[in-house]
């Protein structure tokens, strides 16, 4: 009997051991690692995934002067054309949920980016994920003149829709 | 050896006067483009490939004829609204500080209750007070003459909505929300004002949505082209009709000509 005993005690401790051993790996994992979606357009970056992951910022930080300032623009580098391809299939945004491609990496490297206060992040035609955005505020406008009356948000966004 | 010498040099005379020959011929071939603007320019215009930088060969302008401008018609304001993202000012919060690129005056003549219609837009000028007092250089006139912000560097301090005589520049101040258009960034503490329809004239569209639209109400009251280009529809109608700059007297050389005011 104090032989089984000890055998069950043995017996649980490894399967404690066990449960502790697999469970270690996630608590020194640190953060949860950023999601890295493919692209949905386009068979492969302008750039290898190594050289992108580096210098994209360098790149992007170029073409935007010379976009801004001199009105060349070329689509390699262009954050239009990043956004083009990597916009998530689920909202259609690079940075509208935290799996989003730009979001993703950004927030497990801390690095805060201001882009997109300015920029949008959505590809271009993707009028209806924007419902209050100024095209289909400025149809409800046209709307609301026409009928003399003013138009909530909420008809707004019917509209757009 | 001499003989040698003066045979070299001999071959060489005919040679250089040959290349001469040439050179002037090219010479004359490239003048004679030179003088068909219509058909250099507009390539410059029109045709400018992507990877090329805005040229000084061009210098976008707009006319703008008063006497077809219809009292009560708005196109051009929703139209460039559309175009560039921008809430229409009724439709805003706050609109004393909405953004307006555009806006319709009506004025009056107190004496003899003439009215005129007009929109006011940024009149690109080619001495620009904004770019004068920009202290980040934030302000700046492109190669073709636009007049632009560079938001990377504008830090919205708004001393160029004061510098500028025309009112025509506005601070965002309010979060957009990822609402503008992918070919039109704008933002929060940055200031913006008529740009053209940059973006359409880099693609090459040749006009802009103002001039689009005021075409497409029928009042032709708009026309937007090239100033350097003497063949292009603006240089022409220039050339034809009697043109004023607002507020003449600064002397800054308006993108932007009024007819009928």
């Amino acid at each position: 009997m104090k032989r089984l005993v000890a055998l069950g005690a043995v017996i649980l401790t490894a399967a404690a051991l066990a449960w502790a051993g697999a469970d270690a790996p996630a608590r020194t994992g640190g953060a949860p690692k950023p999601v890295i979606v493919k692209a949905v357009k386009g068979e492969r970056c302008v750039e290898s995934n190594e050289f992108m992951r580096r210098n994209h910022m360098k790149v992007l930080n170029h073409q935007r002067d010379e976009t801004v300032i001199e009105g060349i623009r070329t689509k390699k580098f262009s954050l239009k054309q990043c956004i083009e391809c990597h916009a998530s299939e689920k909202t259609g945004s690079v940075a509208a949920s935290k799996d989003d491609f730009c979001v993703s990496c950004h927030s497990y490297a801390a690095v805060k980016i201001d882009c997109f206060d300015c920029h949008s992040t959505k590809p271009q035609g993707s009028m209806a994920m924007h419902p209050l955005n100024a095209e289909s505020a400025h149809y409800a406008h046209k709307l609301a003149a026409t009928a003399g009356s003013k138009i909530s948000a909420e008809e707004m966004a019917k509209v757009a829709r | 050896m001499n003989t040698m010498k003066q045979k070299s040099s001999e071959n060489a005379q005919p040679a250089s006067a040959e290349r001469r020959r040439f050179m002037s011929v090219a010479g004359a071939t490239a003048a004679g483009l030179a003088i068909a603007p219509g058909v250099m320019l507009v390539e410059v215009a029109h045709g400018r490939p992507e990877d090329q930088p805005a040229s000084s060969a061009v210098r976008w302008g707009m006319l703008v004829d008063s006497t077809k401008c219809a009292t009560g018609c708005n196109e051009c304001v929703s139209a460039c609204s559309t175009e560039n993202g921008w809430t229409p000012v009724a439709e805003s919060k706050h609109p004393k500080q909405a953004p307006q690129w555009i806006r319709k005056l009506e004025l009056q003549d107190p004496l003899t209750h003439h009215e005129t219609n007009l929109p006011m837009m940024c009149q690109h000028c080619a001495e620009p007070p904004c770019v004068d007092v920009c202290p980040t250089g934030a302000s700046f006139k492109r190669a073709d003459g636009i007049v632009l912000v560079n938001r990377h560097t504008c830090i919205g301090c708004r001393y160029c909505m004061m510098a500028c005589p025309y009112k025509a520049r506005s601070l965002v101040h309010e979060n957009l929300h990822d609402t503008q258009k992918p070919d039109v960034p704008r933002g929060i503490g940055c200031v913006e004002s008529c740009t053209f329809c940059v973006q359409k004239v880099d693609r090459g569209d040749g006009t802009t949505a103002c001039v689009e639209a005021c075409t497409a109400a029928g009042h032709n009251a708009l026309v937007f082209g090239d100033l350097n280009d003497p063949e292009s529809e603006i240089s022409k109608k220039l050339r034809e009709i009697p043109t004023k700059e607002v507020r003449a007297d600064l002397n800054l050389n308006l993108g932007v000509r009024y007819h009928g005011i």
